[in-house]
């Protein structure tokens, strides 16, 4: 029953809430809308917390990614002994990067004073989440090796049922349970997503890349597109 | 030919007094909140001296403004790809400490304080975190030199000086140094627009003044790099970015903007120009020294039937074309061409003019002597025979020239003297009529050196030394009534006018 609660409902309630509360979030207060950078206030620390801690994330949610949209390609490409290997290490190497620069910036904020009068409650538990979050996946990849391949046979098929609408929680029911914490804390972080600094992640200004440099806004959109 | 209006502005320093009441008024409008007590949008700086944040003018340190590459031009920061990879720490930004953290005293410990052998103090609080804190620097640490040349001695502009002419400046008799007020420059080819990644920093098309719309910004904080005169300051406690709005709402009911209106000196003029949109990258991509030409080139004149019919087509109301007419700045900038712009050579083409101070232009010391042209028995220039010492070459001048140009002018000597000499000229000819010890011939000598006339001559007299409230200040009609469709729909508008922003602007989730 356990199991039907938190695998095959929990992801609904977290994604219901995600959409419904960013969009609610996005029309009535877009002025939250922000990364609320605290560079300005200290910036040395951060960098050696920020970019290991972004890069390396980017990478490791986009495998998840990769090996859920395509999981014929992921499964081709590890087929090859060294190849997984290859994979297995990068994948270990970016999120003991990921979870050391988390912990780097975790004690930033709390040891700096100027830093922490700018961080609010859910800044810390979204930090506190994060920590976890990112310390299970190591931990799970380091212990439960190969997980770029049983990924494929367990968390691949719930997800792709969930995907369905035809959730089918004994897919994972029989994993050890701290690899079914880490995919809950997964859909505890969408929850999260729409009510903390997260939601800088959907505004990433990709645009900027094909812009002009200047821009120019009228008062009236009747000349100057 | 592309015709906008732009609000712009000329800043007299000769008349800067350096009293601050500029960024006092503006402080106590607009940044008198928390996470923006340390921005000022208006500030004024000694020259020579570091300014504020410390040493603003140094791209090498900051990569503020464009610069041309093969001809193009290009941000000096970075490229558009590196933008996006540098999100998560741009590794340009001044922080904090580059300015200087703000501060408040515990005045409530004198009141509270348990009765003691000793006075109670009132210590310094930083207005940050709130612990208690030591005074290490602040917006104006260098004013008036702070009482020691070491600042003065890090100004970037002083690259460009011999040895001596460095020592010089700092003799302890003709110690010299005027004052820099500076706002954010309206430019017409923005930095910080152009390195904003959301689009949240953007020009407006009607009038020119470049904001940074609040709802778009995601604190990714290039606009702070990429300004070269450093004027969007980032809010740590919003996580926005904000910048001089150039009173926009006073303007849009017809007053001047807060630090104008203010000005005890009265050195700030306002008013539109017209200019050619379609010149501004070929304006803005020239050498260095073609720059303030290039710049002055794109500005047309308000007159022309061709520039008055070609801003109409571009729905540029005739109320704003008669503004433009009237315009003081225009006179200062193109007609008599003796307001330059700041760092020209930065290529963001900033709309804010300054023309030079005078700073007892002559005289340099050799020998321990003062040495002024043409007194003393010393050697005369060529070109200034007969005249007063007054009219004297601008090489003995107080302040080199080089230092002028490099703030001015881009380095260009020659356009720096330019200027001199038409403000000389003017002093020359008001001399002759109102205290009458120079000759005819002589003041018609410097005229002529200056190249204008003697209405030219009386006209800038009369503008820099008595103009009038609406002379110094042409505010042309802003169609507040359209300008509020781009922030709220009107009908909203009305109902909601007068009470400030629904929603705070202070971070909430």
């Amino acid at each position: 029953m356990a199991d039907v609660v938190l695998f095959a409902a929990f992801p609904y309630i977290a994604i219901v809430l995600a959409v419904v509360v960013t969009f609610y979030r996005y029309y009535t207060d877009r002025f939250s809308y922000s990364s609320y950078s605290s560079q300005f206030l200290e910036s040395r620390t951060l960098f050696w917390g920020s970019v290991p801690w972004h890069f390396g994330i980017l990478i490791i949610l986009l495998a998840h990614l990769l090996a859920l949209l395509v999981p014929g390609v992921w499964q081709d490409l590890i087929a090859a002994p060294t190849r997984l290997y290859i994979l297995e290490v990068i994948g270990l190497a970016l999120s003991l990067a990921a979870l050391l620069s988390l912990l780097l910036l975790f004690g930033r904020r709390f040891y700096t004073h100027r830093i922490s009068v700018v961080t609010s409650g859910m800044d810390w538990l979204l930090l506190v989440v994060l920590i976890a979050q990112v310390a299970l996946g190591f931990w799970v990849a380091l212990y439960y090796r190969w997980g770029s391949d049983w990924y494929l046979h367990t968390a691949v098929p719930w997800l792709q049922s969930l995907a369905r609408l035809d959730p089918e929680a004994e897919f994972v029911s029989s994993l050890p349970w701290l690899v079914k914490l880490h995919m809950l804390g997964g859909f505890l972080l969408i929850a999260l997503f729409p009510f903390t600094r997260l939601v800088h992640m959907i505004t990433v200004p990709i645009t900027y890349l094909w812009r002009p440099y200047q821009v120019v806004v009228w008062y009236r959109d009747q000349r100057h597109a | 030919m592309d015709i906008r209006a732009q609000v712009s502005m000329v800043f007299h320093l000769d008349k800067c007094i350096g009293c601050h009441t500029c960024s006092i008024a503006c402080k106590n409008i607009w940044t008198d909140r928390e996470g923006a007590e340390y921005q000022w949008w208006n500030n004024v700086e000694t020259k020579p001296g570091t300014g504020y944040p410390t040493k603003w003018e140094d791209q090498d340190q900051y990569k503020g403004g464009f610069e041309r590459n093969n001809g193009k031009l290009k941000l000096k920061l970075q490229g558009k790809l590196a933008t996006l990879a540098n999100l998560f720490h741009n590794p340009n930004l001044p922080t904090l400490d580059d300015y200087y953290e703000p501060w408040t005293y515990e005045y409530e410990h004198l009141f509270t304080a348990p009765e003691g052998d000793d006075q109670p103090t009132a210590r310094a609080v930083s207005l940050i975190t709130g612990d208690y804190m030591e005074i290490e620097s602040g917006p104006n640490w260098d004013d008036d030199y702070g009482g020691s040349p070491v600042y003065a001695a890090n100004d970037p502009n002083l690259e460009n000086l011999s040895d001596a002419q460095r020592e010089q400046i700092q003799e302890i008799e003709r110690v010299v140094f005027f004052y820099l007020p500076r706002i954010c420059n309206h430019c017409l080819n923005p930095g910080c627009v152009g390195a904003c990644p959301s689009g949240a920093a953007y020009k407006r098309g009607e009038d020119g003044i470049v904001l940074i719309n609040q709802d778009k910004c995601r604190a990714w904080r290039m606009c702070v790099s990429a300004c070269p005169y450093k004027k969007p300051y980032f809010n740590w406690s919003t996580g926005k970015s904000e910048k001089c709005i150039l009173c926009f709402p006073r303007l849009e009911s017809g007053q001047p903007p807060a630090c104008f209106q203010s000005c005890v000196g009265r050195i700030r003029y306002l008013g539109v120009l017209l200019y050619d949109a379609d010149q501004i990258e070929a304006a803005a991509s020239v050498e260095d020294h073609d720059l303030v030409r290039a710049q002055r080139d794109i500005i047309q004149d308000p007159n022309d039937p061709e520039v008055i019919a070609a801003a109409k087509a571009n729905g540029i109301s005739i109320a704003m074309i008669e503004s433009a007419q009237r315009s003081p700045v225009y006179k200062f900038v193109k007609e008599w061409e003796i307001a330059l712009p700041l760092h020209p050579e930065f290529r963001t083409m900033p709309m804010l003019f300054y023309v030079p101070p005078m700073l007892p232009v002559l005289a340099a010391t050799r020998d321990g002597q003062y040495e002024v042209d043409g007194a003393n028995g010393s050697d005369v220039a060529a070109g200034s025979e007969g005249l007063a010492p007054l009219l004297s070459s601008l090489k003995g001048a107080r302040l080199p020239m080089e230092y002028l140009a490099s703030l001015f002018t881009a380095g260009n000597v020659g356009d720096i003297e330019a200027v001199y000499r038409k403000l000389i000229g003017v002093r020359i000819h008001m001399r002759k009529e109102t205290v009458e010890d120079v000759t005819a011939e002589e003041a018609e000598e410097a005229l002529a050196q200056a190249g204008m006339s003697a209405e030219m001559a009386e006209a800038i007299h009369k503008l820099t030394a008595l103009p009038t409230f609406d002379q110094r200040f042409q505010v042309p009609p802003m169609a507040r009534e359209v300008a509020v469709e781009t922030r709220q729909h009107p009908e909203r508008h009305k109902r909601e006018a007068g009470f400030g922003p629904v929603i705070a602007p202070r971070r909430r989730w």
